[in-house]
């Protein structure tokens, strides 16, 4: 008797120690990596959504120059004061917002979404590991990210608004701007930079050392592949970028010359009296490029991994030539890193350089194209199970189709002269990122959330998202391809109008835009409201189903075969009840003499 | 429930954790402090003729710091290979050294920091004529082979030491001190003369019997002036880069320092619970060392020498 009393203390204090940590500690600065996948990816979602509202300002802007924004007018003039007087938006804070949309749309919407957030919840789970190799750096990861968030969210408060100069933060411009907010946008861009460099670390050795016995290379599912190339791209093509940024703060605090040219000129004051001149603008440019390039390729990998579970698991059927799938994203990986230049072309860099970076581009889109293939032959002969995932992954290859053959044009030289800096480009790059990655992501998001919160998510609504949403990323681009190649130029505050054929002054410019070019702004500005709305079924269906989903019956609804699904519901601290061992590959599904139509890969072989 | 590979290597990879971990969070160093020096590279080829700076670092204490980082990575290796031999207080004895002379790295280069501030270029707005001015031969750039100061022609700057100036001033800060002239006083040698015929001047002076004892002055009214600048960043891209890459590797020092520190004082009490996962602590902090002192074996040559 005496014995169990003491066994029970024991058992409580325990508990006390182990399984209390407190609110802030399992939710603020936890070490778990779901905890801290859940984070990334609600922190991530609401930034996409931000980046989404001001993107809708622009819009409004550019169809209705210079008029009053609906509802939200009065409230940016009270919190912006002159940058939107009565309630219109200035050419400056167009900029802002558009500078803004980028930055937040990429570094802290779909790569800590597609990265951080999916990767953190799932790899360790797919890999049949107990958490991340160094958990405390992952929560110092997710930690430098919100605060490099707040950095980019307070900026735009600050006198003279946030960051001008675009997201490339092209020099010299961005240096000589009289805001702060470019200082604001490099420091937040330093912790962005140091909280992915604390993640990738962590994934690739998490990856590397944490899988479980039997868990060859060959048998991991090809999402950990994808998430492990990204980590090395990120690993690598970031500090690059942040070497740049070093040097642009030294630019503007301590009045360096890394990026202004001997005798630049701004605004008719020479400025060599206060710099000693004798740098390069081009550098920012090759430095910007060294991480912007691959960064493409952290945005689509990701998505891509996605999308192959979802497809193998919703097909019944093995992934088509998954080696080819390993072997093309490695190759993807590689190639990512001597291609950056073909976003310079007009720069004046030279011919043989150009042609070199051509070729490479050229290159880099075989394995891409392998990449694809391999999904859509996955599809042959399936019976396909229509849920709202697979739709968001069924999609996603056409749309990222799509925006890769437009690439195509953009990656020739003698092409991209006419095309560079235009709505074309708006066009190719949104078809990768917006209903290409964001797509992969939604799907993900509605693949997942049973096991992360042991309810599904509503059907009927999720479909609703998926048509609207795919109709409407459809109407707003696709136009845009137009407009680019009638040579509307982006970054304009008034969408064009100054150069519209209709203006006096324009009359017998060649080159000036038709009218079906400038009203083309209308539909599209109206296209991307209706997708605001066409996201509502998602936000409601996301936290209704958190409390009323419906329940899943087992820890494996989809009946998928990879280790995330062999956990409890939601996975307890630790994430498997039992030590894991692999024993086959990632995708054996229908597998002819087995009682199931999958084999579970910690199911052994029959002896 | 203990994330496995802490301590033990894992079997296929041969890796424990953390030591995987640091090389890979090195090999994003490369990258960082190689999109540096490529940078460098391309500011000093794309630099105009006679621009990029020669000569204006001390090399005698760069060569001493530079031997100061070298044995500090060769006693963070005793230190370690100590405590793999269970011997603590040997270990304790070789890191010191090591913690001594990151110290000792930091303290040198914040007295060539503070050197540099108080070291000014002077730039005209019209050229100098050298013609006659026998005290501005030593700051002019003589191009061909032969050195010839009966060469004539226009210097755009000199340098030296400016009389009343504080640390890092710029020509808002002397007028607002209220100076309408500035005493000058040269240097023996401006960075357009290149190094190797720096040597011949000294020796012909030698030979000459000029003693470089005292310093060369010269009176430059303000109105002259276009720009005046210390040896900080904004002087050149030279000292910007100078700056940036010294400053991020003094960075490093630092940070490394206090990790050694750490292990070395406050956090050694591991030694007696799990000294396998110690000793692969120091291990992992030498590997950083290492890359520290890597990466000034590079600095060095690059910008004291070349």
């Amino acid at each position: 008797m005496q014995a169990t009393t003491s066994t029970e203390t024991h058992t409580d204090t325990h508990e006390d120690h182990h399984h209390d940590p407190g609110f802030l500690r399992s939710y603020v600065f936890s070490t778990d990596h779901k905890i801290i996948g859940i984070q990334y990816g609600f922190t991530a979602l609401l930034f996409l959504l931000f980046g989404f509202l001001l993107v809708l300002a622009m819009r409004y802007q550019i169809a209705y120059p210079d008029q009053p924004l609906p509802f939200v007018g009065p409230l940016l003039e009270s919190l912006l004061g002159e940058m939107a007087l009565g309630g219109t938006m200035s050419a400056d804070l167009y900029n802002v917002f558009g500078a803004m949309h980028g930055t937040i749309m990429i570094f802290l919407g779909v790569v800590p979404l597609a990265f951080a957030a999916f990767g953190n919840y799932v790899v360790p789970l797919q890999i049949g590991a107990i958490d991340m190799t160094f958990p405390r750096i992952n929560m110092v990861s997710f930690q430098c990210y919100a605060w490099g968030g707040v950095v980019m969210f307070v900026s735009f408060f600050i006198p003279g608004g946030a960051a001008q100069a675009g997201w490339t933060s092209y020099s010299p411009l961005a240096t000589v701007i009289p805001t702060d907010g470019q200082t604001f946008w490099l420091i937040g861009m330093v912790l962005l930079i140091t909280s992915s460099l604390l993640g990738s670390v962590n994934f690739i050795a998490t990856i590397i050392q944490l899988r479980a016995p039997g868990m060859t290379w060959m048998r991991m599912p090809f999402f950990v592949w994808a998430q492990f190339v990204t980590g090395f791209i990120l690993l690598l093509a970031f500090p690059p970028l942040e070497a740049a940024g070093v040097m642009q703060l030294m630019d503007r605090v301590f009045d360096t010359s890394f990026f202004l040219p001997s005798g630049l000129i701004v605004s008719g004051e020479p400025w060599d009296t206060r710099v000693s001149g004798g740098g390069s603008p081009l550098l920012w440019q090759h430095l910007f490029w060294f991480l912007g390039h691959p960064e493409v390729y952290v945005l689509i990998l990701p998505a891509m991994g996605v999308i192959s579970e979802i497809i193998a698991c919703n097909t019944r059927k093995p992934l088509w030539g998954y080696k080819s799938l390993v072997y093309s994203v490695l190759a993807v990986g590689f190639i990512s890193f001597i291609v950056w230049a073909h976003h310079m072309y007009v720069t004046g860099m030279g011919t043989k350089i150009s042609t070199f970076f051509q070729t490479t581009t050229m290159i880099i889109s075989i394995p891409s194209v392998i990449i694809l293939t391999c999904l859509f032959i996955s599809l042959w002969g399936g019976s396909i199970r229509f849920n709202t995932p697979m739709l968001f992954a069924l999609a996603f290859l056409p749309m990222f189709g799509i925006g890769g053959l437009t690439g195509l044009p953009l990656g020739f030289n003698f092409s991209d002269l006419m095309l560079h800096d235009s709505y074309y480009v708006i066009a190719h790059f949104h078809y990768v990122v917006a209903p290409g990655t964001l797509f992969g992501l939604f799907a993900g998001v509605y693949f997942w959330f049973p096991k992360a919160t042991g309810r599904m998510m509503n059907e009927l609504l999720g479909k609703i998202h998926f048509w609207g949403s795919l109709i409407f990323m459809n109407l707003i681009f696709m136009p845009m391809f137009v407009q680019g190649t009638a040579g509307m130029s982006r970054r304009m505050a008034d969408g064009g109008a100054t150069y519209a054929a209709v203006e006096l002054a324009n009359e017998g410019v060649v080159g000036a835009l038709s009218e079906a070019v400038i009203q083309l702004n209308t539909f599209v500005t109206h296209a991307a409201f209706c997708l605001l709305i066409a996201q509502i079924p998602f936000v409601i269906n996301f936290f209704y189903s958190i409390t009323h989903g419906k329940k899943v019956e087992n820890d494996n609804p989809w009946e998928a075969t990879t280790l995330d699904w062999q956990t409890p519901t939601p996975p307890p601290h630790g994430n498997f009840d039992k030590p894991i061992a692999v024993y086959r590959g990632p995708y054996e599904y229908s597998q002819p003499g087995h009682d199931t139509d999958f084999t579970p890969q910690n199911e052994p072989a029959k002896s | 429930m203990e994330i496995p590979y802490t301590v033990k290597a894992r079997e296929d990879t041969g890796l424990y954790n953390a030591k995987l971990g640091i090389w890979l969070f090195l090999a994003s160093e490369v990258m960082l402090f190689g999109g540096l020096f490529s940078s460098y590279i391309l500011l000093r080829v794309s630099a105009g003729e006679g621009v990029w700076p020669h000569g204006l670092m001390n090399i005698p204490i760069g060569t001493f710091n530079t031997m100061v980082l070298i044995v500090s990575s060769v006693t963070v290796v005793m230190g370690w290979s100590a405590l793999k031999l269970g011997d603590f207080a040997a270990y304790r004895k070789w890191q010191l050294v090591t913690i001594l002379c990151a110290g000792g790295f930091l303290g040198i280069k914040s007295y060539e920091y503070n050197e540099k501030f108080h070291h000014y270029e002077v730039w005209f707005k019209v050229p100098r004529q050298l013609d006659g001015n026998e005290k501005l031969k030593n700051q002019a750039f003589i191009d061909d082979g032969l050195v010839s100061k009966e060469k004539i022609g226009t210097i755009p700057s000199v340098v030296g030491h400016i009389k009343g100036a504080g640390a890092a001033w710029s020509k808002k800060s002397l007028e607002e001190a209220g100076m309408t002239n500035v005493v000058v006083e040269l240097d023996h040698f401006h960075y357009r003369i290149p190094a190797r015929f720096q040597a011949k001047i000294s020796k012909e002076e030698k030979a000459h019997g000029h003693a470089h004892d005292k310093h060369e002055e010269i009176t430059v009214s303000l109105d002259e002036i276009k720009r005046v600048s210390a040896f900080v960043p904004n002087h050149s891209t030279f000292f910007g880069i100078y700056f940036t890459l010294t400053g991020l590797h003094g960075l490093h020092v630092l940070a490394g320092a206090i990790v050694i520190f750490y292990i070395w004082l406050p956090g050694a009490g591991m030694w007696r619970k799990d000294p396998e996962r110690y000793a692969n602590r120091v291990e992992v902090s030498g590997l950083f060392w290492h890359f520290v002192d890597l990466v000034w074996i590079f600095l060095f040559p690059v910008l004291y020498l070349l």
